[in-house]
């Protein structure tokens, strides 16, 4: 679900439907409250040989979001501990074939491939940017955390974050447009 | 006259850096993050910036890491040849100071034992170490907490002589826009100059380390520094990509002799989150 808050910052609630990937595009600021799923390089890697078996995968991906992100160790008493995004290009290969499951969102930083963005276009889904390196800043949004897969992967488990007001950006939509294309258009002065 | 320095307070003091790297950015990034609030033209850029300084305070007044990806060590070792390591290794004691830094600071483990089978060793070991051995009785240990999304960006390139300096800036330049969003900006490049190719890929980690807005002690070098950085901050890229006039903190170069054959250039790209200690023993 989204809506549009007084302050010009949509509220991003997954599930997320067709109709609510149309209406983000490049450049808005969102605030997600509700469940994000992490999930980095050695989650993606397990999943992939599953989705092409046609088995089920941990997690129901459908309408969901995948945050990009291996947290630090939460201290005693800490929800988390440090959770920015990672690199979303490392994981190019694999989101596809979870778009095409019905993944609706990921959030991470830096471009994505062309095959991405094309499918993210067929499928109608997008690209969050959250901050990277701002992982202190991000902890605090975040309310609650369990381990759902692959706990012996540690930092790269798949986990289910429970967030309120999480900041990001659109940085692809489902229409071809891309936040860091625009940038570069607007601030260049080559 | 030998002084002896034993392992456990070479472990004590690597430690001690790996907890405040990361939970203190050190004050020239701070300002640089000042200089650039009263520059950048682009809102999303500012908004950026003003939330890394939040995230700076926070991290450190809540013992909570500047970033999430707590880096790889890479320690620089300054080794007088008067000095005599008792009690164990340099090597283990530096990796014992990482194992604990790493687990008591609640650190993340990013490391993994092969580049293979990629099993997580569980505590940040090893560290990367370079050791010099230099005149005197004192042992310096400078750390940096290296993230791998902007390391992933770093490169390098032969170039040929007569390439020269204007082949040395346009791979800089060239480094930097292909880096783009990925590597976190504002960046720092290290640019090592010269050498052999390893000795260069060395340089570029080492530059790193002069702190950030100071010039570069050598005058040719300090214009090409200036140069570049101008030309990085006219690619639009901006804080975090969204768009902007801060793409780079800073170009730090250092240089060394080379073959009359070769031109080589080392780019290693740092992110904002610009980790480096050092402490003296």
């Amino acid at each position: 679900m989204i809506s549009a808050g007084a302050d010009g910052i949509k509220d991003v609630s997954p599930p997320l439907d067709v109709a609510d990937v149309v209406s983000l595009k490049a450049g808005d600021r969102v605030r997600i409250t509700g469940v994000l799923y992490t999930a980095r390089d050695a989650a993606h890697a397990r999943l992939l040989p599953l989705i092409e078996a046609g088995q089920p995968l941990p997690v129901d991906v459908r309408g969901q979001i995948i945050y990009y992100t291996g947290p630090s160790p939460a201290r005693p008493g800490e929800i988390v501990g440090s959770i920015g995004p990672t690199t979303g290009g490392r994981m190019d290969k694999f989101t596809p074939a979870l778009l095409r499951l019905g993944l609706k969102g990921t959030i991470g930083k830096g471009a994505r491939s062309e095959p991405v963005k094309a499918a993210l276009r067929e499928e109608k889904a997008v690209y969050f940017g959250a901050i990277g390196g701002a992982g202190a800043v991000l902890s605090r949004f975040v309310k609650k955390v369990s381990i759902v897969a692959y706990e012996d992967l540690g930092t790269e488990a798949i986990r289910r974050l429970e967030v309120e007001g999480f900041p990001a950006i659109v940085v692809n939509d489902c229409h071809g447009g891309d936040l860091y294309e625009d940038g570069v258009r607007e601030f260049s002065r080559e | 006259m030998t002084r002896d320095i034993h392992a456990s307070a070479i472990a004590d003091a690597v430690k001690k850096l790996c907890m405040e790297a990361n939970y203190a950015l050190e004050p020239d990034m701070l300002r640089a993050f000042d200089r650039a609030l009263g520059t950048e033209r682009s809102a999303a850029g500012r908004q950026v910036l003003t939330i890394l300084k939040e995230n700076a305070q926070l991290a450190r007044t809540k013992m909570i890491p500047y970033c999430q990806d707590t880096g790889f060590v890479v320690c620089f070792v300054e080794l007088g040849q008067d000095v005599h390591v008792t009690g164990g290794s340099l090597a283990d004691a530096i990796n014992e100071g990482v194992r604990q830094g790493y687990g008591e600071g609640y650190l993340r483990a990013s490391i993994v034992r092969s580049p293979f089978d990629r099993v997580n060793t569980g505590d940040n070991t090893p560290a990367v170490i370079h050791v010099d051995v230099v005149p005197g009785a004192t042992l310096k240990i400078q750390i940096m907490a290296k993230g791998g999304g902007c390391e992933n960006r770093s490169k390098y390139k032969m170039l040929t002589p007569a390439e020269g300096l204007e082949g040395v800036k346009a791979w800089i330049l060239e480094c930097i826009r292909t880096a783009g969003p990925d590597a976190c900006p504002p960046l720092i490049a290290g640019v090592g100059v010269g050498g052999t190719f390893e000795k260069a890929a060395v340089l570029s980690k080492r530059a790193l380390f002069r702190e950030l807005g100071t010039p570069n002690p050598d005058l040719v070098v300090d214009a090409l520094e200036r140069e570049v950085l101008e030309r990085a901050n006219r690619l639009g890229i901006g804080p975090q990509g969204y768009g902007g006039d801060t793409t780079a903190f800073g170009i730090h170069i250092l240089t060394y002799p080379c073959h009359i054959t070769s031109l080589p250039v080392a780019v290693t790209i740092e992110c904002h989150a610009h980790r480096h200690k050092e402490a003296m023993l």
